[in-house]
């Protein structure tokens, strides 16, 4: 994989294909958790951390396992699964080995096992990069740029959505918009700023 | 024989990652102190903060840590501190209690504003626009900062926009003392009945100007004053509670009135 390739991967990841304002997966924390700055970066670095093991490890299932035997149909069940598990097992680890680390985002990790956004990246990855079939050349390495960049993407996201509602916190609005409302507003006045970056691609 | 290989592979699948947690669950499992959740249950649970600890339960690990004492936490009374004291096997000091005492009594009566203030009804915020609304630099802005940041709705606000302590609720945990952009709060030992309701270092002449209960550091109370205890520091009296036994001769000579007793009914006096 050559650095323009990667550099398509991360701007497509981060600003065209956004998973949050363009794909509009992983909503439900994207309005949650977006309140504040401090854990909003908590949540968008724990979907950045488990995005990039999801991609890695459902691009090993879909390999090795899923496309020899021919039940590429499985996929859903199949990464859900795996996804689910590895991340409870990456929670118990963190927790017992580092816990200065499991503070700072172990307690999203279970929030975000079978997130749509987690399960949406590994399903593009095996669209993405298996072509009739077969695994393009070094289909590994972009598969875990495309995961590690789509949780770019979404921290980017979570960043700018958690700015502006402390902002909004603060001014006087009417009463029917206060709060989750008025984040929908954003929310839909931001999805049609990152519709612009849609010309970037070939 | 289609559906063999799927199912074959799927519960395969299920059941290594089913064994690999368990596994990790036995190996990876985290120990937790059982006197944690039992001194959690003893402590006020308000999560105020007044320890330095983030909430109760980052308290409780420090008090099993040894990082902490029980004298730490400001809510908790004698008989539940000598209770969690009992759980930890240590001995726990009795403690004086202290309620917050506001130093400012110019309500918005006595202090004219000084443009109009239309922005969010914040006291951190008003501040920062030239020292908030009020003449006075020095004295309470009047949007209730205080009483939104009190854990036990302790603090009031009166019709001259002014926090009213309520002394039964207080725990003197600080959240107003911390919160307030205008330093107006300290921690008072309940039994002191008087104290200076006023922060303004600014001279007599421009103090009057503005509020008609201000210090204009006369020097008359520490004239009066048989201990010592009163003294007027950078244009403002300031009392020193390690000394003053509540005689009151301050209160009596204060011109301005900005010496204020405590009543009966715990109200302060101006």
């Amino acid at each position: 994989m050559d650095a323009a390739k990667l550099m398509s991967i991360m701007i497509s990841m981060v600003f065209i294909n956004n998973f949050i304002l363009s794909k509009f997966l992983g909503l439900c924390p994207f309005i949650g958790v977006s309140r504040e700055s401090k854990p909003a970066i908590s949540m968008g670095l724990a979907v950045t951390f488990v995005m990039t093991i999801a991609s890695i490890i459902t691009w090993l299932i879909y390999r090795y396992l899923l496309v020899p035997f021919d039940i590429t149909y499985m996929r859903t069940i199949s990464f859900i699964l795996v996804i689910a598990s590895f991340v409870q097992f990456v929670e118990m680890a963190i927790r017992k080995t580092s816990p200065g680390l499991y503070k700072a985002f172990g307690i999203y990790l279970p929030l975000i096992t079978v997130n749509c956004a987690v399960l949406g990246v590994a399903v593009l990855n095996s669209e993405a990069f298996f072509l009739n079939g077969y695994a393009v050349k070094g289909s590994f390495l972009m598969s875990v740029a495309q995961g590690f960049f789509a949780g770019i993407g979404y921290l980017l996201a979570m960043l700018l959505m958690s700015g502006i509602r402390e902002r909004l916190e603060l001014i006087n609005v009417p009463k029917s918009l206060e709060g989750v409302p008025l984040a929908f507003i954003v929310a839909a006045l931001m999805s049609l700023a990152f519709m612009g970056f849609s010309g970037f691609s070939r | 024989m289609n559906i063999i290989v799927p199912v074959l592979t799927l519960s395969g699948l299920g059941v290594a990652f089913g064994v690999g947690l368990a596994i990790a669950a036995k190996k990876l499992c985290v120990v937790s102190d059982p006197r944690l959740e039992e001194i959690y249950a003893k402590l006020p649970g308000a999560n105020c903060g007044a320890c330095g600890m983030p909430g109760c339960m980052g308290f409780a690990e420090a008090l099993i840590q040894g990082t902490c004492t029980v004298e730490r936490c400001a809510v908790m009374q004698d008989e539940e501190r000598a209770e969690v004291a009992g759980i930890l096997g240590v001995e726990a000091k009795i403690k004086v209690k202290l309620v917050a005492v506001l130093h400012c009594h110019g309500g918005n009566q006595r202090v004219k504003d000084k443009y109009i203030y239309t922005g969010a009804r914040d006291c951190i915020l008003a501040h920062l626009v030239e020292g908030g609304p009020k003449e006075c630099f020095y004295g309470c802005v009047g949007y209730g900062d205080c009483a939104r940041a009190c854990p036990f709705g302790a603090i009031t606000m009166n019709e001259e926009d002014l926090p009213v302590v309520n002394e039964n609720k207080c725990t003197a945990c600080g959240a107003c003392v911390a919160i307030c952009p205008k330093k107006l709060f300290s921690l008072v030992s309940v039994s002191k009945t008087y104290a200076v309701r006023c922060k303004s270092l600014d001279f007599g002449k421009k103090v009057l100007d503005v509020c008609s209960v201000g210090c204009i550091a006369c020097r008359k109370c520490e004239k009066a004053c048989p201990t010592g205890a009163i003294k007027v520091i950078n244009n403002l009296a300031v009392i020193d509670y390690t000394i003053c036994d509540n005689r009151g001769e301050c209160f009596k000579v204060c011109p301005t009135k900005s010496i204020a007793k405590k009543k009966e009914d715990k109200a302060w006096e101006s």
